[in-house]
């Protein structure tokens, strides 16, 4: 029974995997694209990072299996590597003003 | 006698709260060290990548004069290439599943199929590079506007190669090793996890510096 148990528990698991995979193949899909409908640099930027960032969470919760993983490990990983990228987007906002500055 | 058992007793508490996870004992994250290792050494080279990404972010929104290089045949290509390196993270996965389950050949064809994904990729790309060079990219000039074009795009897509070389030999190590018993199932998730990185870098490289170059009609 236990190993039947096992079985479905197994399957379930390859169904999910197969679930995440094709999500990722879509959105991938989705910023291709995107990337012929020439948008706007900024706008494209803000919704490509967006897609990515799902993209990346979906990696790290199921292939990466932090999802399953203690509480603890969770806390101790990720908020100090959000905190530190974060802070590295302090100075970005400048990027926009030398564009806009800029003599064209 | 009473006293005896009672201070038994509370050194039997005392033992007990040595084991809680809070108090330094036992494994606070239910992780094995080599896991947690990987995790740490993922975190502060995801912190690396980072930090590439935003700085040439910073420049690709700054200049009005950026290269759009890539036509409709580099993009098709790239995301091949995505597609490939995604497939190899399914492949990967496959080879966790079967190494917990002491499936020995399974394990190690899901892995070696792994590493040929990897292999794969960097064709592609060097493939991409080679052409770029032949433009006349190099890391300081190209022929069509910001010269650090160059500089950025080799750089942040050298790295990535670089970290997929890598997988590629430390996959290749790990298979022959867990056919052999050498490597545990343990050894086969922790790859994993580099693996999967490498992977998850990929999803901002091939937004952010293809497609956001792309001329596309």
């Amino acid at each position: 029974m236990s190993e039947s148990a096992e079985q479905a528990h197994q399957e379930a698991s390859r169904k999910l995997f197969m679930v995440v995979w094709v999500s990722l193949l879509v959105l991938t899909g989705v910023e291709v694209f995107l990337a012929y409908e020439n948008l706007e640099v900024k706008l494209m930027l803000i919704i490509l990072m967006t897609l990515s960032i799902v993209k990346a969470s979906l990696i790290i919760s199921y292939f990466m299996h932090l999802r399953f993983e203690r509480t603890s490990l969770v806390l101790t990983l990720m908020p100090a590597l959000v905190f530190v990228i974060v802070m590295m987007f302090m100075a970005f906002p400048d990027s926009v003003r030398l564009y806009e500055m800029k003599p064209k | 006698m009473a006293d005896e058992t009672m201070s038994a007793h509370g050194l039997h508490a005392q033992a007990g709260a040595m084991e809680s996870a809070w108090e330094g004992g036992g494994s606070p994250y239910a992780v094995g060290s080599k896991k947690l290792g990987m995790w740490l050494f993922i975190v502060s080279d995801a912190i690396t990548f980072s930090a590439l990404l935003v700085a040439y972010s910073y420049v690709r929104v700054a200049s009005s004069l950026w290269p759009r290089p890539f036509e409709s045949a580099s993009i098709i290509n790239a995301t091949v290439m995505t597609g490939v390196l995604l497939s190899s993270s399914l492949t990967m996965v496959m080879a966790v599943r079967e190494s917990k389950r002491d499936a020995v050949s399974k394990t190690v064809v899901w892995l070696l199929a792994t590493a040929a994904g990897g292999i794969l990729f960097d064709i592609l790309h060097i493939r991409e590079w080679l052409g770029l060079i032949h433009e006349g990219v190099r890391l300081f000039a190209n022929p069509w506007g910001t010269p650090l074009f160059g500089a950025a795009f080799f750089s942040l897509t050298g790295l990535h190669m670089t970290h997929v070389t890598i997988g590629v030999v430390y996959l290749i190590v790990v298979a022959l090793g867990f056919r052999r018993s050498k490597y545990s199932a343990e050894d086969v998730e922790v790859s994993g996890l580099y693996w999967h990185f490498v992977d998850l870098v990929w999803m901002f490289i091939f937004p952010l510096v293809y497609l956001m170059s792309a001329k596309l009609a």
